[in-house]
Order: C-alpha cells, then sequence, then structure tokens
C-alpha cells in the first residue's frame, strides 16, 4: 500500500476510534513545516485525525511519549506503530510502565524509515531542498534549479537495512497489511566492525564516533526506554557523570546509556534520527545487543511473555564473558 | 577588569550548631584581604553566593547587619552537596563569598513608617540583619513602630535566641517569638505564626510588613494580613531560586523577566502578582 | 564609515594580512557539514554558503569554558583559593559570519556587559579581542526569518565589517571604528558597486518569505502572554532535549561547577539549557518548572518576552532559522510565535 492509502487508512480508523470514544487521543505524526521531517501529532478529535499523515520521513519512536506522561493524565491512547515501534510499547508493557489496557495500536508495517542527512549528501551538502516526496521505489528531491530523483533504497535509515520486523508484533488493527518482513540485512553484521577492532582500537573507534556530540541529550529524550524520573546524568549526590566537553564525560554518558539500554534496545533508530549532531548512536548499542543475543538468545520486545534475561537470574546463564 | 564570578578568600572564624535538628549551622567569616570586606558593602535583604572550592556554590542571605562590623555571619540549611560539605568546615578553614548580590529591603522608603517584620522558621537570617540595622542608633529614629513576629516548630528550631531575647527586654521593638505547639521548659508564646499575626493585629495605615517563610506559612499568613487591610504593594517578600551566577545571565532563576538574584530577592506582593509563581 | 571594494582573487592576501598576529576562522565544509573551522592564510573562504550547522557562538562563549583554578588543600597560603583564568592570548579575526549570527551576539552583549555587577569578564574578552567580518546573504534559506526578528540578510548590526557578494568582488562596508581601520587600505567603491550591493540587498529582503509578527507579543502583559491556552500543544511533542538551545546563536543559559583532581581543582561553566528537569530543581526537592510544559513555556517567553522587556525591546532570537532545521520533532518556533501574537 502506499503512503497516501496508508495515510487514508490511518484517518478513518483515528476518526473512528476518536468518534466511538475508544481511545482519548490518537498519537502519529502530521505534515511537518521543513521537507524530510514529519513531526509528531496528538490527535484528540475526527476532525484533528484527518491531519495525520504516514510516510517514510516519519522518524520518531511515537513509544517516547508513552512515558512520559503523568499517571492519568490522558486515558487510553492509540499509537500508530510499525515493527520496531510496536516492539518498543512490547518492551514498555513488560517493564511495567504502560498495560496492554492503555494502549490500541494502530499497525503499520514500516516501508524502512528514510534518512534526510543521506538525501542531502546525495543532493549535494550545502543545496537547499525545498521538497522530497516519494513515489513508489523513488523519492523526488527539488530545490531551486533542481529536480531529481533518488532510489529509495539508498537513502534509507541504517538500522531499518536490517531490520527484523518490519510488521507490528502486537496490533489491534493493522492498517495496509503485512509486507516482507525484513528488509533482507543481516543485523549481526551491524556489529562486525568493532569486533574486528582490538581494545585499543576500540577506544579510538568509540572516540571518534562521538566526537561531535553536544550533550544536547537528545537521543536519550527520543528513545522510549530512557524513562527514569532523574537521569544518571542528572545526579548530583553523587554526580556519576561530568556535565564538560572532556572526552571521558562525553563517552561515559554514551557508554553508561548504552549499557541501560542492554536487552532492551529494539534498533528503533529514533536517536539517529534525533540527532543534530549526525552521530551514528547505534553503534554501541549494535555491539550490545548482538551480545544479548548470544548469550541469552533473546532479541527484546518481540513477545509480551518472556521475562528479559537481564531482568533476572538463570543458573545456566554464560559467563564465559567474565574473566 | 573585575571579574565578578571570583570569590573573595575568607576564613571561618567560628561556627555554631543552631538547632537541635543540626541541620542549622551559623558561620562567621572574616575576610582575608581588608580590602575586600572594605568592598563587601551590603544592606539587609542581600544575599552572598558561598564558595566551597572543589563543590561549588550556594546563594545564603546575609544574617549579619553592615553595622556589626566586618565579620558576616550566614545560618545554612544542610540540604545538598554543598551545604553538606560546608557543614563540615571547621574554624580556621579557607572558603570564599562572592556578593553582596541581589536588591536589598527597602529601608530608604520605610522611613518614617511602622514596620512590621515576621519570620517562619530559618528565613529569619535577612530578617536578624534588618532588625539589628534598624535598631542601630543611626537609624532607630528614622522609623516608626517595629513589630517582629517570628516563629519556628519548637524552642530547639529557633535561631539567634541571644538576639531576641535581647529584643525582647528593649522597648523600641516589640518582639513575639512563638512555637507552633507546648512544649516543656518553654514559657513564651505558643501558636502558629499566622494565628499571632492576627492577635497581634498589625495596622496597616503607614506600614509596611516584611514577610518572609516557607509556603505554608505564607498562604496561611496572607489571608491575615488581607483582613487587616494592608495592600500588596505594602507588603515586601524575599524569594529563592536556585543558582549559580547570582548575578543575572545564566537564565535559571528568573521569575518572569525577573531575575531573583539580580531584581530581587526582596520583591512587593503587588510585583509577585504580576509574575507567573514559578518560585 | 567607508565603503571600499575587495576582489575575490585578492580576498585571500587581505585576509592573511589581517592574519599575523591573529587567527583566522571561516564557514567551511567538512564531511559534508558547514562548520567554523580555521582558515589557513593564503587560502580563500568559502563564499556560498546557507550558515553553518551549530553558532558560532563558541567563540564567545564556548561549550566548557575554566573560569578559575585552585588548589585543592586547606593547608599552604594559597589553599582553595579561587584564581581566575588567563585572558585569551591571541586575536581572532571572523572571517564570513552570517548577519543573523552578527546581530546575536550583539544581544547576547546587552545580557553579559550589563552594569558595574553584571559584566562577564569571559564574554567581554573575547569579543573585544575578536573581529568580525560579516558575509550578507543574497541568497536567504526558506527557514530564515531574520527580517521578523529585528535583523536582515545585509544587516550590518553585532559586524565590524559587512562583506557584500557582487560576483567577483566584494562591497566592503566599515561599519566600526575596527572595522574601518581594519580596511582602510582597500580601494575605494564606486557608486555603481553601492548601488548593486543596496539592490542585492532588496532582493534578499524581498526572498524571505516567512514572516513572524510580534506586534500582540510585545503589546501583551507577560501574564496573559503566560496563561494563553496554545502552550498545551507545544510541549506535548517537545522532548525537551537541548538540541534548539544548542544550536541557537542567542542561548545563553549555563552552569557552574568544580571539578577536583587530587590537588588540582577548576570551576568550569558548561552549556545548560532550560528545558532540563534540572535546571531549577531546588535542594528541597520543589522544582518551580516541574512540569514540561513550564519548561516548553519558559524557553520562548524568555526569548520572545522576557528579553525584549529586560533589554530595551531586543528579541532573544535573530531567525537564524537552525533550530527548525534541528529539532527533532519539528517544533517550528515561527509557528510558536504567531500563536503567542494570535
Amino acid at each position: 500500500m502506499d503512503n497516501q492509502a496508508l495515510t487514508q487508512g490511518i484517518r478513518e480508523a483515528a476518526s473512528r476510534l476518536l468518534a466511538e470514544g475508544t481511545v482519548d487521543c490518537v498519537l502519529g505524526y502530521q505534515a511537518g513545516t521543513v521537507p524530510m521531517r514529519e513531526r509528531p501529532f496528538f490527535a484528540y478529535n475526527p476532525e484533528e485525525a484527518q491531519r495525520l499523515i504516514w510516510s517514510g520521513f516519519c522518524c520518531n519512536n511515537l513509544a517516547d511519549f508513552l512515558i512520559r506522561r503523568p499517571a492519568g493524565e490522558i486515558g487510553k491512547v492509540a499509537v500508530v506503530a510499525q515493527g520496531c515501534v510496536s516492539r518498543s510499547i512490547v518492551g514498555l508493557i513488560k517493564e511495567h510502565q504502560l498495560t496492554r489496557e492503555q494502549v490500541h495500536v494502530i499497525g503499520v508495517a514500516s516501508p524502512g524509515m528514510l534518512d534526510r542527512d543521506k538525501v542531502q549528501a546525495l543532493v549535494g551538502p550545502d543545496k537547499v531542498i525545498t521538497a522530497a516526496a516519494e513515489e513508489g521505489d523513488e523519492l523526488v528531491v527539488e530545490g531551486p534549479g533542481f529536480n531529481q530523483r533518488i532510489a529509495r533504497n539508498k537513502v534509507m535509515r541504517d538500522n531499518c537495512y536490517t531490520c527484523v520486523q518490519r510488521n507490528p508484533v502486537i496490533f489491534d488493527e493493522l492498517i495496509g497489511g503485512e509486507s516482507e518482513p525484513t528488509h533482507g540485512g543481516v543485523i549481526d553484521k551491524v556489529a562486525a566492525p568493532w569486533e574486528r577492532l582490538d581494545p585499543a582500537g576500540r577506544l579510538a573507534a568509540f572516540a571518534e564516533n562521538y566526537q561531535d556530540c553536544i550533550r544536547c541529550y537528545a537521543c536519550r529524550d527520543a528513545c522510549p526506554l530512557c524513562y527514569c524520573h532523574v537521569c544518571f546524568v542528572d545526579e548530583s549526590s553523587p554526580q556519576w557523570c561530568g556535565k564538560t566537553q572532556d572526552e571521558s564525560d562525553v563517552l561515559t554518558y554514551h557508554i553508561l546509556r548504552a549499557f541501560h539500554c542492554a536487552g532492551r534496545c529494539v534498533d528503533c533508530g529514533a536517536c539517529e534520527s534525533a540527532c543534530p549532531q549526525g552521530i551514528k548512536v547505534r553503534r554501541l548499542t549494535s555491539k550490545i545487543e548482538k551480545d544479548v543475543r548470544e548469550f541469552y538468545a533473546y532479541a527484546p520486545g518481540l513477545e509480551l511473555e518472556s521475562v528479559p534475561p537481564l531482568s533476572m537470574h538463570r543458573p545456566d546463564d554464560p559467563q564465559g564473558f567474565i574473566k | 577588569m573585575s571579574n565578578p564570578y571570583v570569590p573573595y578568600p575568607v576564613k571561618i572564624s567560628k561556627t555554631l550548631v543552631e538547632t537541635e535538628d543540626k541541620q542549622l549551622k551559623s558561620f562567621w567569616l572574616d575576610f582575608l584581604d581588608p580590602a575586600h570586606a572594605e568592598a563587601f558593602a551590603y544592606t539587609p535583604g542581600q544575599f552572598a553566593e558561598l564558595s566551597v572550592s572543589g563543590h561549588g556554590e550556594i546563594p545564603i542571605g546575609i544574617a549579619s547587619s553592615p553595622t556589626e562590623g566586618d565579620t558576616l555571619l550566614f545560618t545554612v540549611n544542610k540540604v545538598g552537596s554543598v551545604s553538606t560539605q560546608l557543614h563540615q568546615m571547621n574554624q580556621g578553614e579557607t572558603m570564599g563569598v562572592r556578593g553582596p548580590l541581589g536588591n536589598s529591603y527597602p529601608l530608604a522608603e520605610m522611613k518614617g513608617k511602622d514596620i512590621t517584620i515576621v519570620a517562619g522558621g530559618f528565613a529569619v537570617t535577612t530578617l536578624r540583619s534588618t532588625v539589628t540595622w534598624l535598631l542601630d542608633p543611626a537609624h532607630r529614629g528614622d522609623y516608626g513602630d517595629i513589630t517582629f513576629i517570628y516563629g519556628a516548630r519548637t524552642p530547639g528550631l529557633l535561631l539567634y535566641e541571644d538576639q531576641w531575647r535581647d529584643w525582647q527586654k528593649r522597648d523600641d521593638i516589640n518582639c513575639h517569638v512563638t512555637i507552633d505547639r507546648e512544649v516543656a521548659g518553654w514559657d513564651g508564646m505558643v501558636g502558629f505564626v499566622p494565628t499571632v499575626c492576627e492577635q497581634v493585629a498589625p495596622k496597616p495605615d503607614n506600614a509596611v510588613a516584611l514577610i518572609c517563610g516557607p509556603p505554608v506559612m505564607i498562604r496561611f499568613t496572607q489571608p491575615v494580613f488581607d483582613k487587616l487591610g494592608w495592600r500588596a504593594e505594602q507588603i515586601v517578600m524575599s524569594l529563592e531560586n536556585r543558582m549559580k551566577c547570582g548575578i543575572g545571565i545564566c537564565g535559571r532563576c528568573n521569575v518572569g523577566p525577573e531575575y531573583v538574584c539580580k531584581d530581587g530577592p526582596v520583591f512587593t506582593k503587588a510585583q509577585l502578582e504580576r509574575l507567573p509563581a514559578e518560585y | 564609515m567607508s565603503d571600499k571594494i575587495l576582489t575575490k582573487d585578492s580576498a585571500a592576501s587581505f585576509l592573511a594580512g589581517l592574519g599575523g598576529e591573529r587567527d583566522l576562522f571561516a564557514p567551511a565544509l567538512a564531511e559534508g557539514k558547514l562548520a567554523w573551522a580555521p582558515l589557513e592564510p593564503g587560502r580563500e573562504p568559502l563564499w556560498e554558503f546557507s550558515n553553518t550547522q551549530m553558532s558560532p557562538k563558541e567563540f564567545f562563549f564556548p561549550q566548557t569554558e575554566c573560569m578559575m583554578r585552585f588548589t585543592n588543600q586547606q593547608d599552604g597560603e594559597q589553599g582553595m583559593i579561587m584564581r581566575p583564568e588567563p585572558e585569551l592570548a591571541r586575536e581572532r579575526v571572523l572571517v564570513n559570519m552570517r548577519p543573523c549570527d552578527a546581530k546575536a551576539f550583539g544581544v547576547l552583549d546587552l545580557i553579559f556587559c550589563q552594569d558595574e555587577v553584571t559584566d562577564d569578564p569571559y564574554w567581554r574578552d573575547k569579543r573585544e579581542k575578536s573581529l568580525i567580518i560579516a558575509l550578507a546573504c543574497n541568497d536567504p534559506c526558506p527557514t530564515c526569518f531574520c527580517t521578523s526578528m529585528n535583523c536582515g540578510p545585509h544587516s550590518e548590526a553585532g559586524a565590524d565589517v559587512l562583506l557584500t557578494d557582487l560576483g567577483g568582488k566584494l562591497l566592503v562596508r566599515g561599519v566600526t571604528d575596527k572595522g574601518e581601520a581594519a580596511i582602510a587600505e582597500l580601494p575605494e567603491a564606486v557608486p555603481e558597486d553601492i548601488a548593486a550591493a543596496a539592490s542585492a540587498k532588496e532582493k534578499a529582503e524581498a526572498a524571505i518569505t516567512t514572516s513572524v509578527e510580534m506586534d500582540q507579543v510585545k503589546a501583551r502583559e507577560v501574564m496573559e502572554l503566560y496563561e494563553a491556552p496554545h502552550w498545551d500543544q507545544v510541549q506535548e511533542s517537545c522532548l525537551n532535549c537541548g538540541t534548539c538551545t544548542f544550536c541557537c546563536p542567542t542561548c545563553h543559559c549555563f552552569d557552574i561547577q568544580d571539578e577536583t583532581q587530587g590537588a588540582a581543582g577548576r570551576r568550569v561553566r558548561n552549556w545548560d539549557y532550560c528545558m532540563s528537569w534540572l535546571f531549577t530543581q531546588h535542594g528541597s526537592g520543589h522544582n518551580p518548572r516541574g512540569a514540561k510544559k513550564d519548561r516548553v513555556r519558559q524557553r520562548f517567553m524568555h526569548k520572545f518576552k522576557y528579553i525584549p522587556v529586560k533589554r530595551g525591546g531586543e528579541i532573544g532570537c535573530v531567525g537564524c532559522g537552525r533550530c527548525v532545521q534541528l529539532c527533532p520533532v519539528n517544533i517550528d518556533v515561527r509557528e510558536v510565535v504567531r500563536n503567542m501574537n494570535a
């Protein structure tokens, strides 16, 4: 199904759910005010539901907005969720941040989200892009003096190439039917460049990866896993992490956050989409999650029943990494 | 170019744990450099940033009065990492003071008027400075009646006992010190501060009230003053907010357009009514 | 102030001449991103570019800045006593800064240096030691709205010299005495050049189609703007991250912290952001801006109402459009201000 049809389907579902009073709010996207970025949108009535859209530039993780609401602020919420977002919702339910009854999932198969920085790089680093619209397998990019067609699969967000779950794992209704489950990439290969390096090489690569970080915490704030009332970076007694731009402080933040996401990160890519500096934030989590897959035969968010391995201890847990 | 971020070095000349719960400790500070003492010309109501090298700074109201000499008095509540570190410091140790910062109580505008001062808990600190200053022979004649109402939960939580016992004996100030509930060994007033205010019933005619205390005290004291006919322009309050630079730049202590560290901490109730309640 | 001419061919050597005792910097393309970088003497800077992704405010207000140091020992004569960091050793020339950024630092001058009590020596020193050569925008971006924010694509405010690109050459206008001195040796411009620059200015101003009215924001009282109902919608999707604050040329909030390592200690300031929960958290646990809505509203009220109220009408925004491009959830400041003005 193409974007227009999906948009229509989402609008109809949202309108109906709101009119019937099944939900108090539908969490989806509306058109952005700049090219290549749609914006999270909260529709509270059928009129507002007509503003919902769906496209390859829906790059946030909407489950992130399920965790930041004070208890009882809104009642039941419907969320437009593709594969990874639905896995985030499963994760939040397993971690008791949500109940299944509180969320009505409007499922959509993910087309693979697009990376605006890749589009910009292909068109020319400083060229002004005034519009970018999807037409089937292509992206039509326009600006003053140019009109370019780019193959969609050349400019997808990194994590979408190795997606293991394009279709939502839970849903109350599915718009547009299911698609191919993956885009064909091998997720274990994402961590391979890191694994080839020795410890000194890994530290150097880690530092280089994060050297442009400005400590804006957009990665943390875009992530549905980061719901602690007081994040460790904001603690002052004791202060775990310095606030300066010194390399040790920047790296401490990133590595601690990555480990806090261990066994929980569904590789949705919202962190990389949010980062204003284009940092490949997933470099750490991709390796950690590969280790979790190997040690515990577990990938987060795929089903509601199992207990996440890092939330419990089994006597036969692997211990080979303890040296 | 002088640097408003660098604290003056001072030595702790005396410390005293003031309250029975050990949460409040007083520090008497002397400047290492007499030129700094001279530069630190302050008036009641102002505060200073107390600097503990290695831990940070905290904004604390100045409890001493400039009429008492060059030694500064601060009474600090043990709340967070800097105040906890400060509480562990002793006589003879070096720390820093940055200031004086903020505005003062409107002492010039208050001339010729009757003054009512209401203090709850450890908000009494800058009011100690104010009363001491007002009672100084050089100033007392400029002001009308002075009424001082000060309350704490228990006798062991009252600060500055030497001062207020002294004030109770004087005839140029009506000093009412109260505690919340009866306690054995206390023969003074008993009653919450708002209740005592109702009993004392200070008149608003040609008068100014300085009211400082925890939010709960303010919430119940304000209606008493409203009923007695006090207008918002006559009531002066002192705010607190989280601070860092203390000089109106770093953007964190503002209440609407006003910075508590620079345009305050002293504001009239009339001013506060036109501002968001972000304090 | 004079109007001179500089051909692009001689620009590199002219700029190198300003170098010597000074360090030169200009926007450059590195790995697909536009950022400020050292300009080697003899190299020509970029003339055609939109604007750097991060503003150049780090030249005056580094993200991490050591303010003073101390010996972390109670014993010893100088123990625990704070000593300020030395001033900047070398002057700088900032080449091809866009007028919006130059104007922004003029606004920040009013905040960092207010009066006797509030005079930030770290800011002032760096400002005094910088020569700003601004490059007018002939081709504004779709997200620019500088003309609505007391600024414009050819604005001179905050610059020492303003360059206007006329093709093979640049009109060079001295704005300040410091700027005049720097361009004294250049040949005078002819009336045609000055007219060409004026026409480029008109064209550029007309090209800015985004208009953000501020008349009601100016006229209304603080509490009326504060209590407006639209803040409930604005704050919904905000992540409360620091992206908008950190890329913005006028945002200036900072935190001050002490750090020690053995006997060495320093007091540093770091950029901070009012969107952070910790920003206003009291030690007692009370937080005057504990709700996300309070923090989101604070940022816009500060920039568009509180700063104008306190700084004689200057706005805490120059319309550069960076936040519009970078906000991860596409909260558009132009829309927010339109709602404030509605």
